[in-house]
C-alpha cells in the first residue's frame, strides 16, 4: 500500500495505508517535526497543516482524502536559516513557554493572513479560538501575528 | 535551548552523545575525610561540590555548562546561560548547556518549586566565578601580572602592558578538578551584561521552524511505536485478554502482559493505535468502586476522614478582643495539569542496561525509580532529558517512562517511542489535591484583625519519583508481581504541601493553622504548580476583602494596613497604581474589580494582581477582559522571561479558577477530552500587564509559580465587587455564579 501526497511542494510517496491520518505520515514518514499529536481528535489544533491554503487538523484526515491537493507545514513556511514573517515574529515577540501548540498556530495564523492580511485583534482571536494553548502565551501569540501582518503588508 | 539537550536528535548526535558518556568527569569529591561535615556551599553546589560537574571550559573555545535542571518551557536554559556568561565573561554564543542526563550533569532532584534559579543559578553563579578566578591566576603567573590587574574580555584575560592569554589555551583538565569553595565573590549587579537583559530564549527557533524539539520528536534507528492500554479505572484488574486480534493486524511487533498492565508495539504509529484498540476490545477487567464522592459531597467527605493533625503556625500576642467575627468556608475540586502533548518516552535496552529519554522533571530520581520497579541497579539505566509539552507540575511524563520501558523489553533491543494517547492523560494523570479550608477571623473595634484561624484539609501534593517508601510510577502498581505506590507524606513548612501559603503574611496577633493532613489517596494526585498555594491564597486573600468590607476599609488599605514587610507593600501600591485603583469604587452589578496577593511559599516571589472582571448574572458567565500583575523576583535575571512567566500563571489561574474541575463517579474518571475538560481559548483569555520590581541586591527566585493564587483571588474579590455576591468554592462555574445571585 503506498499514498502519493504533495507536501511542501515536493510529491512524496510513502508506504502507508490509505486512511492512515496525516498527521502520522507526516511526522513519521515525511521527518516532518513541526505537526503535534495533542487529541487525534480535532479538538486542539497541534495538528494543524494547511490543505490548499485551509487550516485542517491532519490527526483526523486520512491521507486519501488529501492525495490531489497541496498540503503545507509549518517546514514549508521557512525555516531557521530562512525565516518566514510568521517565524521571526514569534521569535520576536518570544511568542511561547514549551510552544507544543505553537506549530499549529502559526498554520491557523498562515491560513488567516492569507485570506485577511490585515486582521483585527479579534479576527485573529477568533481564527486561532480552535488551538488550545496550556502555558497562557496568548497575548503573546496575537502580538507576533499582528506583527508579521504588519511586516507582510505594511 | 542550545546544543546539548533539546537540540535536533540525529542519530548522529545521538551517537556522539553516547561517546561523550566516556568523557571522566567527577561530581563528587574522591575522598573527604570523614565525620567531618562538608563546609555549606550555595544552591546545589552543596550536594555536587566539584567545579567540574558544572563546567567545562574547552581548547576549542566554547564553554560547557551543566545543570541537572531541565527546560520545561519556562526559560530556564537561557538564564542559567545568562548566569555563566556574565560570571565566566564569555560571550553566550560559546556556551553549550548540557541538562538533565543523569550520565553527565549533576544531580539536582526535580525541576520544581520555582527553586531553578536559586539552586542551579547559585551553584552555576558560585562556580564560574570560582573558575574566572582560578584563570586568572594561571595568567598571573604567565604573563607575569598581579591577577587583580587583568580583566577578561570574552574569555581573552588582558593585562595592563598587551599581553594577553585566553581562557582556551590555559585551561587544563585538571585545573576545575577540584572541590568548590564559593569564596570568589559572583559580580556585583552593575557589572552585569547578560543577567537582567531580556535574553531570547535558545529553545524557541527550534520550535517555532519545526526541530527536533521534543522527546516526541526523536526517530532513533529501527524504532518502533508504543501504546498502553490502561485498564478501564484505577482499581481495575485484567481478568483476560484476547490478543488474537490486536497480533493479527499489520505492523504489530509485540504485545506485553505483566498483571494488569498492557501494552503494545508496532513498526508504525497509527498500526499501534488500531492495535491498542483491538487490545481494549479483548480485554476482560474486574472493576471495583474506590472513588471518594464527587461534587460538594466531596468536601464533607474530606473532613469526615482520618486525618494527620499538624499545627503549622500558632501565635497568641496581646491584643484586644474581637466586636465582630467572620467565618467562611473554601473548597477547590480536583483539577489536571492538562498539558497539551500526552505524555511520551523513549526506551531502549541494550545488553540488559535501559535507557530512556524522557521530559522528567528529575532525571535522577526517575532513573531511581525505574531501578525499583524494573528490580535492576540504578546504574545500568540512564536517563535523558528531552523536553516535553507544558510541565506544570507532576504530570504523566515519568509513568510513560515506565511504560515504555516495560514495552520495550519486548522488542529485542529496538527502541520504542510510546506516547500516551488524550484519555490516558486526563484519566491516569496526577491531578492537583482537592481543598476545603476554613477560615476564621475577629475584627476589634477599629476594623483590626485579632484573631485569625485556618484549618485546612487535603490529601497529599507530592507523590513523585524519589520521594517514598513505595514505587510513584503508575503501571509498577499493575504488574504481576505489583509494587505499592510510596505512603502520603506532606511537604513540611516553610514550603509546605497542602498547607503552602496556608500562613498568611500579614500580621495578626493571634494566629493559629491546622493542617489536617488526609493520608488515604482514592483519587491519585501529585504536584499541581503551586501545590496548596493556589487555594490557599485564593481563600485567605477572598477573606481579606470579606474582613475588610466588615471594617468598613477598602481592600488595599485594609492590606497595607496588616502588612510589616516593605516588599510586599511594594507590589501592592505598584499594582494599584498601574491599574488606576480608586478606594472603596464598589462594582456595577456587572463590572468589578478585585485584588489578590502573595508572597509564594511566605520565602520567594511577592506578586500582586489585579483582576477585571464582567459577569453575565443571568447565564453566569464570568469574563475576565484584563488583568494587572506586578511582580518582585528579586534580583530578574531574564526580565522578558519573568514576564512571560506571570502571563503565563495569570491565564493559567484564569483558567482553573473559571472553568476547571475532574470530574468521576464511583469507579472511573470521566474527565477523558478536551470536551470534558474545557479550558481559556484565545477569544476568553484576559489581556494582562506585568510590571516588575527589579531588586538587584537580593537574591534572584523563580515565578512560575508566583501568580495563581493572587489571580484566584483577585477574580474572586472582582466578581463579588461587581456583583455584592462572594463564590467561595471553585471554580466559578455559570451554575454556581447563578446560584449565587438568588
Amino acid at each position: 500500500m503506498a499514498v502519493t501526497l504533495t507536501v511542501n511542494g515536493r510529491r512524496r510517496t510513502v508506504a502507508a495505508a490509505p486512511e492512515t491520518p496525516l498527521l502520522y505520515i507526516l511526522r513519521n514518514d515525511l521527518e516532518l517535526n513541526a505537526a503535534k499529536f495533542g487529541c487525534g481528535m480535532a479538538q486542539c489544533g497541534a495538528c494543524t497543516v494547511l490543505v490548499d491554503g485551509k487550516a485542517v487538523r491532519s490527526c483526523v484526515t486520512p491521507a486519501l482524502a488529501v492525495v490531489d491537493t497541496k498540503i503545507t507545514t509549518l517546514e514549508g513556511l521557512g525555516s531557521a536559516s530562512n525565516l518566514h514573517a510568521l517565524q521571526k515574529a514569534f521569535i520576536d515577540e518570544q511568542a511561547a513557554q514549551c510552544g507544543y501548540c505553537i506549530a499549529g498556530m502559526l498554520m491557523s495564523a498562515k491560513a488567516l493572513l492569507d485570506e485577511v492580511p490585515r486582521p483585527t485583534e479579534t479576527e485573529i482571536r477568533q481564527a486561532l479560538a480552535g488551538n488550545l494553548c496550556r502555558c497562557g502565551t496568548h497575548n503573546r501569540i496575537v502580538r507576533a501575528i499582528q506583527r508579521a501582518a504588519k511586516e507582510m503588508s505594511p | 535551548m542550545s546544543a546539548g539537550n533539546s537540540q535536533g536528535i540525529t542519530r548522529r548526535r545521538f551517537l556522539k552523545q553516547a561517546a561523550a558518556l566516556t568523557v571522566g568527569f567527577t561530581l563528587a569529591p574522591l575522598a573527604r575525610g570523614f565525620a567531618q561535615s562538608p563546609s555549606p556551599l550555595p544552591g546545589s553546589l552543596q550536594k555536587n561540590r566539584m567545579l567540574d560537574g558544572w563546567l567545562r571550559i574547552n581548547p576549542n573555545g566554547t564553554v560547557t555548562a551543566f545543570t541537572g535542571k531541565v527546560e520545561i518551557g519556562q526559560g530556564i536554559v537561557t538564564a542559567l546561560a545568562q548566569i555563566v556568561g556574565d560570571e565566566l565573561e564569555v560571550d553566550l554564543a560559546r556556551i553549550e548547556m548540557v541538562s538533565g542526563d543523569t550520565s553527565r550533569t549533576p544531580d539536582e532532584g526535580v525541576t520544581s518549586g520555582s527553586r531553578s534559579i536559586e539552586e542551579s543559578g547559585s551553584a552555576l553563579r558560585f562556580a564560574c566565578a570560582e573558575a574566572r578566578g582560578i584563570l586568572l591566576e594561571t595568567a598571573a603567573a604567565k604573563l607575569g601580572a598581579p591577577a587583580s590587574s587583568l580583566r577578561v574580555e570574552d574569555g581573552v584575560i588582558l593585562a595592563p602592558g598587551g599581553a594577553r592569554a585566553t581562557y582556551w589555551e590555559l585551561t587544563t583538565q585538571a585545573m576545575l578538578k577540584r572541590e568548590a569553595t564559593a569564596k570568589a565573590k559572583p559580580k556585583p549587579a552593575s557589572q552585569h551584561r547578560y543577567i537582567g537583559k531580556s535574553v531570547p530564549r535558545r529553545d524557541i527557533p527550534a520550535k517555532v521552524t519545526g526541530g527536533a524539539a521534543y522527546v516526541h520528536d526523536m526517530r532513533l534507528p529501527g524504532m518502533v511505536f508504543g501504546r498502553v492500554i490502561r485498564p478501564p479505572s484505577p482499581r481495575a484488574r485484567l481478568v483476560s485478554v484476547d490478543e488474537r486480534a490486536a497480533r493479527a493486524l499489520p505492523g504489530v511487533v509485540a504485545v506485553v502482559r505483566d498483571g494488569s498492565f498492557l501494552a503494545v508495539a508496532a513498526k508504525r504509529e497509527e498500526q499501534a493505535i488500531a492495535a491498542a484498540r483491538a487490545l481494549r476490545r479483548g480485554a476482560k477487567w474486574q472493576q471495583t468502586a474506590s472513588l471518594p464522592p464527587s461534587g460538594r459531597k466531596l468536601f464533607d467527605h474530606l473532613r469526615s476522614q482520618p486525618a494527620q493533625d499538624s499545627v503549622v503556625s500558632e501565635k497568641n500576642d496581646k491584643a484586644a478582643a474581637a466586636v465582630k467575627t467572620l467565618q467562611a468556608t473554601f473548597t477547590r475540586p480536583f483539577q489536571a495539569h492538562a498539558a497539551i502533548g500526552p505524555s511520551c518516552a523513549l526506551a531502549q535496552w541494550q545488553n540488559g542496561k535501559l535507557h530512556v529519554f524522557s521530559h522528567t522533571q528529575g532525571v535522577f530520581p526517575l532513573r531511581g525509580e525505574l531501578a525499583k520497579a524494573l528490580k535492576m541497579p540504578a546504574a545500568d539505566i540512564t536517563v535523558t532529558h528531552r523536553e516535553g509539552s507544558g510541565c506544570y507540575g507532576h504530570n504523566g511524563a515519568d509513568d510513560v517512562a515506565l511504560d515504555a520501558a516495560l514495552c520495550a523489553r519486548a522488542t529485542g533491543g529496538r527502541p520504542v517511542k510510546l506516547q500516551w494517547m488524550r484519555d490516558d492523560e486526563f484519566r491516569w494523570e496526577p491531578y492537583g489535591s482537592a481543598m476545603l479550608i476554613d477560615l476564621r477571623a475577629g475584627l476589634d473595634a477599629q476594623g483590626n484583625v485579632v484573631d485569625f484561624q485556618n484549618e485546612l484539609w487535603s490529601h497529599t501534593h507530592s507523590t513523585r519519583p524519589g520521594e517514598s517508601d513505595g514505587t510513584n510510577l503508575l503501571a509498577a502498581w499493575y504488574l504481576k508481581d505489583p509494587q505499592r505506590p510510596g505512603s502520603a507524606r506532606n511537604i513540611p513548612q516553610p514550603a509546605g504541601g497542602g498547607d503552602r501559603n496556608a500562613i498568611p503574611l500579614y500580621v495578626f496577633p493571634r494566629q493559629r493553622v491546622v493542617n489536617h493532613f488526609l493520608p488515604e489517596m482514592p483519587v491519585r494526585v501529585s504536584a499541581l504548580r503551586t501545590l496548596g498555594a493556589y487555594a490557599n491564597v485564593f481563600a485567605i486573600e477572598s477573606f481579606m476583602d470579606e474582613l475588610a468590607a466588615a471594617a468598613g476599609l477598602d481592600p488595599i488599605e485594609f492590606r497595607l494596613r496588616h502588612l510589616s514587610d516593605p516588599r510586599a507593600k511594594a507590589v501592592i501600591d505598584a499594582v494599584a497604581s498601574k491599574a488606576g485603583w480608586r478606594p472603596k469604587q464598589s462594582g456595577d452589578g456587572r463590572r468589578g474589580r478585585g485584588i489578590g496577593f502573595a508572597k509564594y511559599k511566605n520565602l520567594a516571589a511577592y506578586v500582586a494582581v489585579i483582576a477585571e472582571v464582567d459577569v453575565d448574572r443571568a447565564t453566569g458567565i464570568i469574563k475576565v477582559p484584563r488583568a494587572f500583575a506586578v511582580a518582585d523576583a528579586g534580583l530578574i535575571i531574564n526580565p522578558d522571561g519573568l514576564i512571560n512567566q506571570i502571563e503565563g500563571g495569570v491565564i493559567q489561574s484564569t483558567s482553573w479558577t473559571l472553568r476547571e474541575a475532574i470530574s468521576y463517579d464511583s469507579t472511573q474518571m470521566l474527565t477523558s477530552s478536551w470536551a470534558d475538560y474545557p479550558i481559556l481559548h484565545m477569544t476568553e483569555v484576559p489581556s494582562v500587564e506585568v510590571s516588575l520590581i527589579d531588586r538587584p541586591e537580593e537574591r534572584p527566585v523563580g515565578a512560575g509559580e508566583s501568580a495563581q493564587g493572587p489571580t484566584a483571588a483577585a477574580i474572586a474579590n472582582a466578581v463579588a465587587n461587581a456583583t455584592g455576591r462572594r463564590i467561595r468554592e471553585l471554580p466559578f462555574t455559570a451554575e454556581s455564579v447563578k446560584a449565587a445571585q438568588t
